[in-house]
């Protein structure tokens, strides 16, 4: 009995995005038993499994130039052989673009049932998550002697190392067929702020900052407070910024410290994605404006009156 | 090139959701068709379409598990410009991503499509599992969570690109393919077949409306009705749902007056600042 989890890696180290599903992989192992064996793919990747080891138990390493580009028809393959090989009864991974892209074809090839997005680890097979974006919270259990299962970024701790680091095994990765699929470029979003998923402070636009240009003011107090960027999807549709900046149902979820909504309405599928903030200004000149429901501080203004009072204000407190 | 298009119908989003005992009560909602599937069906048509409103060349059929009313969706994506309508007898409140996924691959092995488009997640389930589930079972490539995509013109393959949590990827895919779709699918340059269209060739940017005539020309379409167990289907889902309920409400905010209060609250009183 094992719990394996997917350890999302660049070339030398660990991805942070990773660790919570580390922690959602050790609740699991609570319920079934047995180590948390964390399996690392990629090419080159002998100093990031090193790296990976001091938060599980053993990581188990796939390293070839085949497996460079994260596809789920090559890592998937692999992920399932891994879970037949060591007789685990459980597959974790982060709900991150790579673990939701990977994880349900892994299930496929295994025959298992799978959990998406969980919130909570209830039972050894019973987890919670939100459905209707985030409208209900369903507990749904997976009946298959295998269970695979997201576990969404936000919800569960970034784990912490362990006591002592895990062993690496090499692991031969046998012949891949990646179906024809190739890696073309990864088109990376550059900033130097902090990742959306793992920011303090988020600072979110809505359709109501008309244009991209107007966006700079809400850079200005996103680095003022050394936060992420945030968009609605309106905002992201309209063009005003790249779309993984969207934060939402469909986009990414946070919970910050302290999120500012700023000429946002507040859309059902917004609020799926930002809910679990700790605290939340919302700064909209419609009072009626359904962000204000959630908001513990709402301030009923033009954003364009706001922000450049709201920044020397906080400029004042910082020099304080 | 033949496109199948899996749909859902889901209910409003925008309607309140009613939770009690345990249990969604979905007696009084308007059913609708998911938003991503919309986006799917809007892609296909692109791909089989030489030109915006041109002459079309290839088939999109549309497919939906569901009641029999049920019907009432598929014929609205009918109306949108898709050719033929399949809806699968079944009761949707009671299947899982898993059982889709099979009940899928026993079609597609019938209807033999050179690409599959689904809508990357449905806004009730949220599962974001069905077509990579569907890619694995019958063991074709997949491209998730596309913004964009060009088919050669050759029809053997194509170019995607995805939205990924750091940016937009890349990639090659050999067709037969299981393709999802995210937003900006709908853009105005976002889907090409190269047999029909030029890389500059825009469409409108939004998925489009079915017209009178479109309305008109769907009642004539054929909708089959079929059964999961006449495809083979066999074995129940694998993952239960036990109960529902509603999210804790957060606190009751208040309103200040001023950017001054604001920024002292923040200080003091939730010590975020």
């Amino acid at each position: 009995m094992s719990v394996l989890v997917l350890l999302e890696t660049t070339s030398s180290h660990l991805r942070s995005s990773s660790l919570p599903a580390v922690t959602a992989a050790r609740a699991l192992a609570g319920h079934h038993g047995g180590p948390v064996v964390g399996v690392v793919l990629g090419a080159g990747v002998g100093a990031a499994a090193s790296d990976a080891a001091r938060f599980v138990d053993k990581v188990l390493c796939y390293d070839s130039a085949a497996l460079s580009a994260g596809l789920a028809e090559t890592w998937a393959p692999i992920l399932a052989g891994a879970v037949k090989e060591l007789g685990a009864t459980a597959l974790v991974a982060s709900a991150t673009s790579t673990g939701k892209d990977v994880l349900p074809r892994a299930a496929a090839l295994l025959g298992a049932g799978m959990a998406s997005d969980v919130i909570a680890v209830q039972g050894a097979k019973t987890f919670r998550r939100p459905t209707y974006a985030g409208n209900a919270l369903t507990d749904i259990e997976v009946t298959t002697p295998i269970v695979v299962c997201t576990a969404r970024q936000t919800e569960f701790a970034p784990a912490a190392p362990a006591a002592a680091s895990g062993a690496v095994e090499q692991k031969s990765v046998g012949a891949i067929d990646a179906l024809g699929t190739e890696f073309v470029a990864l088109h990376a979003t550059k900033s130097a702020r902090p990742d959306l998923s793992e920011a303090k402070v988020v600072v979110s636009g809505g359709r109501g900052m008309k244009e991209a240009a107007n966006f700079k003011v809400l850079e200005e107090l996103t680095d003022l407070l050394g936060g992420a960027l945030g968009a609605s999807r309106a905002a992201c549709d309209a063009g005003m910024v790249p779309n993984d900046l969207q934060v939402g149902q469909t986009g990414k979820v946070v919970a910050p410290e302290l999120y500012f909504a700023v000429a946002l309405s507040g859309a059902i599928q917004h609020l799926a994605g930002m809910k679990s903030s700790k605290v939340i200004v919302a700064i909209n000149k419609d009072a009626e404006a359904p962000i204000f429901q959630v908001a513990d501080y709402g301030l009923v203004a033009t954003w364009e009156s706001t922000l450049p009072a709201l920044i020397a204000e906080i400029k004042k407190f910082k020099a304080a | 090139m033949k496109i199948l298009v899996p749909c859902k119908r889901v209910p409003n989003p925008e309607l309140k959701l009613k939770i009690g005992g345990g249990n969604v009560d979905l007696a009084d909602t308007t059913w609708q068709v998911n938003p991503f599937d919309e986006y799917a069906v809007e892609t296909a048509l692109r791909l089989t379409e030489k030109n915006k409103g041109g002459e079309r060349s290839g088939e999109v059929v549309v497919v939906s598990i569901g009641p029999k009313d049920t019907s009432t969706q598929v014929r609205q994506l009918l109306a949108m410009g898709a050719d033929r309508g399949i809806l699968i007898a079944g009761d949707d409140t009671a299947l899982d991503a898993d059982l889709v996924a099979r009940t899928l691959k026993a079609l597609v092995e019938a209807e033999k499509p050179d690409l599959v488009i689904l809508g990357k997640q449905t806004v009730d389930g949220d599962d974001n599992q069905v077509g990579q589930l569907l890619a694995g079972y019958l063991g074709w490539p997949q491209a998730t969570f596309l913004s964009s995509i060009a088919v050669a013109a050759d029809g053997k393959a194509a170019t995607v690109s995805r939205e990924v949590d750091t940016g937009v990827e890349e990639r090659r895919v050999r067709l037969p393919a299981v393709t999802t779709v995210d937003l900006r699918i709908i853009a105005k340059k976002a889907v090409h077949n190269l047999a029909l269209s030029t890389p500059e060739t825009e469409w409108e940017d939004t998925q489009r409306l079915a017209s009178l005539k479109g309305i008109m020309a769907a009642k004539k379409k054929e909708l089959k009705e079929i059964t999961a167990e006449s495809l083979g289907v066999s074995g129940g889902i694998l993952v239960k749902t036990l109960r529902h309920d509603m999210p804790a409400a957060r606190k009751a905010g208040i309103k200040v007056a001023s950017v001054e209060e604001l920024v002292s609250k923040l200080h003091t009183e939730a010590k975020v600042i």
